[in-house]
């Protein structure tokens, strides 16, 4: 690690190095991929949730003009799915559907007007199961499964851990707090459909150009799919016109475009009309929670057991992970010393969930936060003095032995105390106004890959030459969150350059080392660690090049501003350029090669690979809200937010994923929404997204988004790059909660399920005026099986990271169908 | 949905200042024109549905969508596009401030938002943050929240009347 | 991408012209003029025209006029119809709704005639080809059951249109003409309760013009509920004309619903004005009788209950705005929009 401390470029506002691309309509996205020769590919979907494949005759569409190939699940015989513990997808389902919208032939045509025309053309013949539309009914339901894998009829998993005593935390607590919460599903909506293109180079092998945010993962999977050697398979990922998780799974449609391709030998692409992009979908499960939570009458929490049922959808994406996230992160924010959690997946018949920005947290995170305001009015303390007497202690361990590294949270709700001037608002404002706080916590990069490896998680790779030009190399991928420009500033600041002198080659698993992708807030601490070390290994050779030209040692080269020159005489220098060439005469071909690899987490048990991080980030948030008393309309009108992300690289960037942040947050708490559609079961067993469009599934205009003040604290976290950790998901977990908290604080309702909309206010309104319990949301936690939980002590209990029992499981696992 | 002989339509459009002869299937908006028989690959698509705003361009100077544009009606209209919006290899003001202050993150609403913003700041060089908003509406943004898109198209306006051009 | 199908082009020069291709053609052919409301239902498959005639070169179709009232033409855009003076100063219900329809870039596009002309909605309906084919179709195209309401024999599709309401309660008129016959309607009179075959035009009509009574003691304004500030269509909308006395007693008054039927509709509120003030209790009585005229149903954006459970105080907003209130808070708040 660098040790100077003024920087050049860390933390100075900049355009960012890919910016000139993006506002000339330049950057390529995957859609805008044209190749010689490139024919269309269109995917026909079924129209049932749930049915057997009992024919498929395509001879009609094969025989349409301008049809080039007709493929069906007959020509894909191997599962895939993103986690290896969950391949159970197809790419064109052989014989069994599983959800409206799952694929079931693709016609590959001159044109798409073509190959839409033909999907029409083809029959194939259902036999109908019982749809299963929501987790009670997955629940009930032993027969049929949609998978014959999993725990028991249509559970996926099943999860429970109990760190140290919780029933005799709560108790010995003064108060128990005991809540039902209900999260809704939704989705990630990047303006950008999917879209792939497939072409075979000159030496028989594949390419593929995909909108996907894990390069590395779609090229492992999709060789594994195609059995084709892994070397003779390139992925590149364009610049994603946004991702926000949903671009992080393998899809079918990639690996339909890359078969046809090979077949056809000339290059194939599809993109997927927006409904389809609904049913891609990996997005935000829904989540319905309990949450028992014993405090002391001063508001120190004794206990906390968490319980979730997530509707996992039709397969299992990042569902395992998912599951776990719901509970696992729960211990990272406040002072919690013993700490239960019980979680479970199930299948129904509707669009796989997966990861969404904050993936799995934001759910336990509103319950949680909303919970602590109810604890907060019952004890009668202010809800951020409360928060600010629990917040965790830096480089502690939580009670599932998380290691807790630099914390800033105590200064991000000081600041947004502050900058809202809360004291003089908060149960002060008049009626119909109010204001909330709330916090959250996310990871810096999960600490273990998807597959099981002990190799590197990201790679960088330097190229200098004569020309004293400066190319880096690494798999990481540009979804808009900026992560070439963290690339570039990083090396530039490293080797006292300009970023824009930096050549960025990101995202192409041909020609870039291996980064597991944009996913999990990974890759300014990741990729920006390797980046350091790839970098300060070519200065160092530089150094001793110009050391020995300025007769002086390597130590006392400094570089800065496109120059080389003597520390303590400034005033003898070269150009940057003339280094490299001292260098490459000294040397040979200059090139380095750096990477990082996540410290060991200190939990030992069975599961605690899913939690740790190199860092966390914090975030404060305080929303204010209007609420009409008429209507239960409800406005934002302002947002302040605290953001504890070590150092900023580009306070441009740092910002924009801060106010982005809020903005789908605000979607989440007031409008956003997968929901379907089921028929009256008398008449269809039809379970159809509701809303698959742009104009029903609600995002927030201009016209709605409040104004947001935001505030970055900086407090350099020791293993990140320059100090920084993220920023991209973690601004988001506050927002939710706050609202709901504001609400409250505006009309004395509590609406415990989001999206919180005017119906659902106006109803708690209503239960008020009748001296009824003023509040809408579950009214009961479902029956869930769970099984024994795995008992681990606390570090302070005398644990020593491992389970001091060995659970039962409730049911036998079985291998996934095949 | 039968197929009727498929007949392409020949035609003059002028894009970006430029006249140029194209054949097209005549069932395409301007928007597919744009993008498949122009290679202007620039202007891009989020729903086809009019629902999103990411293809907007201009037409005789006021913002549209070419979703649901029939390019079959475009014969002799102006139609300005993201790749004129630059003065050789300079930026335009407006394009200079987005890339500067982070009104694209993704980029992929961009170029219809810089249209739209064109449009705006023709009309009237300083508009205030309401006007901006407005102006704006009609182009969901899933990254930024907006508020660096305000700030971009204010500071495009600024430079532009200091002169940039 | 979603693409249009295959269709033959027309783009006659007059109305004359255009009349004499619709009557050769038979309902196969469709006029478009912006294409905002046909052009997304063409690529759903819900239209599928042998012949697309578009009007958008006809100048007659872009004339203001004005006299006593205002006649408008069809084919202005509703960004035009907003640019006008006329509209915005005589009459303001008309100027806020055509204001706040879909968005800027839909309403440079969209013309008035299209917009009184919407296509009715459904969340049942306004789908993919695929989509629909996944609940087997619905009764408003290629299917036998309304999925709203499936003992139903009729369509129950939603009319959306903003500028409808607003304009009945104005008391306009519409002209259509065919190679057969020009006539005038009143513009109630045009809408029929049917979600299928809700227009009262023939297909071989072209509404041409809207005609306005003269604003003189008229005061009017329209309120639309919409989930957002932008894109939405209403999920009810309110628009009040009220003419009072110079001692502010009302002489005349009509209250239009949009957005709660499957047509746009004049209800008996305003007729309980009639000889009062605009006080609270009149207005309240009159939201009162208008809300039980509403009959929304739940194929749109939000919840049925609650939309009709705040039509009165929509009228409320409307009728407070005519009588003079400051409203300009309430409607930023509500409608997102200062106007």
């Amino acid at each position: 690690m660098s040790a100077k401390r003024r920087f050049d470029v860390i933390g100075k506002p900049r355009r960012r190095v890919d910016g000139r691309a993006k506002v000339t309509g330049l950057t390529r996205f995957a859609d805008d991929v044209v190749l010689p020769r490139m024919v269309h590919c269109k995917l026909l979907r079924s129209p049932l949730p749930h049915a057997v494949i009992e024919s498929i005759d395509t001879s009609n569409a094969q025989a349409h003009p301008g049809v080039h190939l007709v493929l069906t699940g007959r020509d894909f015989p191997v599962t895939f799915g993103i986690l290896p513990v969950t391949q159970d997808e197809y790419p064109l389902a052989p014989e069994r559907v599983r959800y409206v919208g799952d694929p079931v032939a693709a016609v590959i045509a001159k044109d798409e007007q073509t190959a839409f025309e033909a999907l029409d053309l083809i029959k194939v013949q259902y036999r109908q199961l019982k749809t299963i539309s929501d987790p009670e009914e997955a629940l009930a339901t032993e027969e049929p499964r949609i998978h014959s894998y999993g725990e028991r009829g249509n559970i996926h998993r099943l999860q429970a851990y109990e760190f140290g005593d919780v029933g005799e935390a709560l108790a010995k607590a003064d108060h128990v707090f005991d809540d039902v919460f209900f999260y809704q599903g939704n989705t990630h909506l990047p303006i950008e459909q999917h879209a792939s293109a497939a072409a075979v180079d000159g030496e028989g092998k594949l390419t593929l150009w995909s909108s996907t945010q894990v390069p590395h993962y779609i090229h492992r999977a999709l060789a594994n799919a195609l059995q084709l050697p892994p070397a003779h398979v390139r992925v590149i990922a364009c610049p994603n016109g946004g991702g926000f998780g949903g671009k992080c799974d393998l899809h079918n449609h990639e690996i339909v475009v890359a078969k046809a391709a090979l077949l056809l030998g000339r290059p194939v692409k599809i993109c997927l009309t927006r409904e389809e992009v609904f049913y891609m979908h990996r997005g935000r499960h829904p989540v319905t929670m309990r949450m028992r939570t014993g405090v002391t009458k001063d508001g120190r929490i004794t206990g906390m057991h968490t319980q979730t049922l997530l509707d996992g959808g039709a397969y299992g994406s990042y569902g395992t992970a998912s599951t776990f996230y719901t509970g696992v992160l729960q211990t990272v924010t406040y002072e919690i010393p013993r700490y239960k959690f019980d979680a479970a997946r199930v299948f129904t018949n509707k669009p796989p969930c997966g990861p969404k920005r904050g993936h799995g947290t934001p759910q336990p995170r509103f319950g949680q936060e909303v919970q602590l305001d109810k604890i907060a009015e019952k004890l009668g303390l202010d809800p951020a003095e409360l928060r600010l007497s629990i917040v965790a202690k830096p480089d502690t361990l939580t009670a599932n032995w998380l290691k807790i590294g630099s914390i800033g949270l105590a200064e991000c709700i000081r600041k947004v105390v502050a900058s809202s001037d809360w004291k003089n608002r908060h149960r002060k404002l008049p009626e119909g106004r109010g204001v909330g706080i709330a916090c959250g916590a996310y990871l810096c990069g999960a600490g273990l890959p998807i597959y099981w490896n002990k190799m590197p998680q990201s790679g960088v790779q330097l190229l200098l030459d004569r020309s004293g030009q400066v190319t880096v190399f690494c798999g990481a991928t540009e979804i808009g969150q900026g992560s070439d420009d963290v690339l570039a500033a990083i090396v530039a600041e490293v080797l006292g350059i300009d970023p824009f002198d930096v050549r960025v080659v990101t995202g192409d698993t041909g020609i870039t080392p291996v980064d597991l992708g944009s996913y999990s807030s990974r890759v300014t601490v990741m990729m920006g660690n390797a980046a350091i070390q790839a970098a300060e290994r070519l200065r160092d050779l530089i150094a001793r090049a110009a050391a020995d030209h300025m007769d002086t040692l390597p130590d006392n080269v400094g570089f800065a501003h496109a120059r080389v020159f003597r520390a303590d005489d400034p005033g003898k220098l070269m150009s940057f350029r003339e280094a490299i060439i001292l260098a490459e005469e000294k040397f040979g071909t200059l090139g380095s090669v750096g990477s990082y690899t996540p410290p060991r987490a200190p939990g030992r048990y069975k599961g605690a690979g899913v939690g740790p991080s190199p860092a966390y980030s914090y975030t404060a948030c305080v929303v204010e809200t209007q609420v009409d008393k008429a209507t239960g309309w409800i406005s934002v009108p302002k947002v302040w937010i605290a953001h504890d992300i070590g150092r900023a690289i580009n306070p441009v960037l740092a910002r924009g994923q801060v106010e982005g942040s809020v903005y789908m947050a605000l979607g989440e708490a007031l409008m956003e929404e997968q929901v379907f559609r089921r028929l009256p079961p008398k008449l269809s067993n039809a379970l159809v997204h509701k809303i698959p469009s742009l104009l029903e599934y609600k995002s927030l205009t201009s016209l709605d988004m409040p104004e947001v003040f935001t505030e970055l604290v900086e407090d350099p976290d020791p293993n990140c790059p320059f100090g920084a950790k993220e920023v991209g998901q973690g601004p988001l977990l506050p927002v939710m909660p706050a609202v709901a908290n504001a609400i409250y604080d505006a009309i004395g309702v509590r609406i415990d399920e989001l999206p919180i909309t005017p119906d659902k206010v106006l109803a708690a309104l209503e239960k008020k005026a009748k001296g009824e319990n003023p509040r809408v949301g579950p009214e009961r936690f479902p029956d869930v099986p769970y099984p024994e939980p795995m008992q681990v002590l606390p570090p302070w209990e005398g644990g020593d990271g491992n389970a001091i029992n060995v659970p039962r499981r409730s049911a036998p696992k079985e291998k996934v169908a095949s | 949905m039968s197929t009727q002989a498929p007949k392409n339509v020949h035609l003059t459009l002028c894009v970006n200042g430029e006249s140029q002869e194209i054949s097209f299937a005549p069932y395409k908006t301007l928007l597919e024109v744009l993008r498949e028989d122009m290679n202007l690959t620039g202007t891009k698509h989020g729903c086809e549905l009019g629902e999103c705003g990411a293809c907007a361009v201009l037409i005789d100077g006021v913002p549209v969508l070419s979703c649901l544009a029939l390019a079959l009606e475009c014969e002799g209209r102006a139609i300005d596009t993201v790749e004129g919006l630059a003065h050789g290899s300079k930026l335009h003001p407006l394009q200079a401030a987005f890339a500067d202050l982070g009104g694209a993150q993704c980029g992929y609403c961009t170029p219809g938002i810089l249209m739209t913003a064109k449009a705006l700041l023709e009309k009237d060089a300083s508009p205030g943050r309401e006007k901006i908003k407005e102006a704006i509406s009609g182009n969901l943004c899933r990254c930024t929240g907006y508020q660096q898109i305000y700030e971009s198209i204010e500071e495009g306006a600024r430079r532009m009347r200091e002169g940039e051009r | 991408m979603m693409r249009l199908p295959w269709f033959g082009f027309r783009s006659p020069a007059s109305v004359g012209e255009a009349a004499r291709i619709l009557a050769a053609e038979g309902p196969q052919a469709m006029l478009i003029a912006g294409g905002t409301d046909l052009l997304p239902n063409m690529k759903r498959r819900h239209q599928t025209p042998a012949t697309l005639v578009s009007i958008s070169r006809i100048e007659t179709l872009k004339k203001v006029g004005n006299g006593s009232g205002a006649v408008l033409g069809a084919g202005l855009t509703l960004s035009e119809v907003v640019a006008s003076p006329a509209v915005r100063e005589n009459y303001a219900g008309l100027w806020q709704a055509a204001a706040q329809v879909a968005t800027v870039h839909l309403r440079n596009m969209g013309t008035l005639g299209g917009n009184l002309c919407l296509d009715t909605r459904c969340n049942y309906y306004n789908q993919n080809y695929e989509w629909r084919k996944a609940i087997d179709f619905c009764l408003k195209k290629d299917g036998e059951i309304c999925w709203v309401a499936t003992a139903s024999k009729r369509c129950v599709a939603t009319s959306s249109t903003d500028c409808a309401p607003a304009l009945i309660s104005l008391g306009a008129s519409v002209r259509l003409v065919s190679v057969q016959s020009e006539r005038e309607v009143a513009l109630a009179d045009l809408y029929k309760n049917d979600g299928i075959d809700y227009l009262a035009r023939r297909p071989d009509e072209i509404l041409t013009e809207v005609k306005l009574p003269s604003p003189a003691g008229w005061k009017s304004s329209y309120w639309k509920l919409r989930r957002r500030g932008a894109f939405d269509f209403p999920v009810l909308g309110v628009a009040a004309a009220v003419k009072t006395a110079r001692d502010g007693t009302v002489e005349e008054a009509r209250i239009a619903l949009g957005a709660v039927s499957s047509r746009p509709f004049l209800t008996k509120g305003g007729e309980l004005l009639i000889g009062r003030k605009l006080g609270d209790d009149a207005i309240a009585e009159a939201g009162a009788k208008v809300a039980s005229a509403a009959k929304p149903m739940d194929n749109t954006d939000l919840d049925l209950y609650w939309r009709k459970g705040v039509v009165a105080e929509f009228v409320g907003y409307a009728l407070r705005e005519i009588r003079g209130d400051d409203m300009s808070e309430t409607r930023t708040r509500i409608t997102r929009h200062a106007l």
